[in-house]
């Protein structure tokens, strides 16, 4: 079990809640799980083969998870995770530039 | 929605963009209801002209402190360096935050900056006023 922080664009799908508990030992099986409870929530995060979308970011206690050990960094009752859309746009990287 | 701000936000805003320059800025706008309470000066980790990403710890950081302050996001900002206040299409694809006003600040003509705001919906997109006052 985990405190998940939804910020609030993803809060919609939580019913307005910014915390949720979340059963889970890692942070694969607390996305996972969180998308069985809010599903609008698990299609924003992962994608079709349940791995996080690449401009989601989440956190354990304000670490990336990427500098953990990814999906498999395991979280416990104390340890909070947070799910962060990322800020981002400009004139290239999709492959289609063009303003 | 409109989004309004006062004339110092807005100073604020554009003073960020020229210091970047010649890299995009990006920050947030928290605020209630519309109305822009505080300029949240992101940095941008691309440290480019052509694309931004705010810091993620910056960000998660920012959030936080917005709901301590019961504050929403009620604005998105980011310089286009030489090119009109307009979304791109990566600035459309990568609108994760409907909610808010995307505003954009031209610097393609440096002593008349351009500033426009957009709403950015299921990559729709819909011009917003943005009102100072």
């Amino acid at each position: 079990m985990a405190t998940v922080y939804v910020p609030a664009p993803l809060r919609r799908q939580t019913g307005g809640q910014s915390r949720v508990q979340v059963p889970g030992t890692t942070v694969r099986e607390v996305l996972a799980n969180l998308g069985t409870v809010y599903p609008g929530v698990g299609a924003q995060v992962q994608d079709e083969a349940g791995h996080v979308r690449a401009y989601i970011n989440i956190f354990v206690n304000g670490n990336e998870m990427r500098t953990l050990r990814g999906e498999d960094t395991p979280v416990g009752p104390q340890d909070e995770v947070s799910i962060i859309p990322a800020m981002a746009g400009g004139l290239v990287a999709l492959g289609t530039a063009g303003r | 929605m409109a989004l309004r701000l006062s004339s110092d936000h807005l100073q604020d805003v554009v003073a960020h963009a020229r210091e970047t320059f010649p890299h995009e800025c990006c920050g947030l706008l928290a605020g209630r209801d519309g109305r822009v309470v505080r300029v949240c000066r992101g940095r941008n980790v691309d440290e480019s002209p052509y694309t931004y990403r705010l810091d993620d710890r910056q960000l998660l950081q920012f959030l936080r402190e917005m709901d301590q302050d019961g504050l929403d996001i009620v604005g998105i900002y980011h310089s286009h360096t030489a090119s009109e206040a307009t979304p791109s299409r990566t600035d459309v694809a990568r609108a994760f935050y409907p909610e808010a006003v995307y505003v954009i600040i031209s610097l393609q003509h440096p002593e008349h900056p351009v500033v426009r705001g957009f709403r950015i919906v299921d990559g729709t997109v819909a011009e917003e006023d943005v009102i100072v006052q």
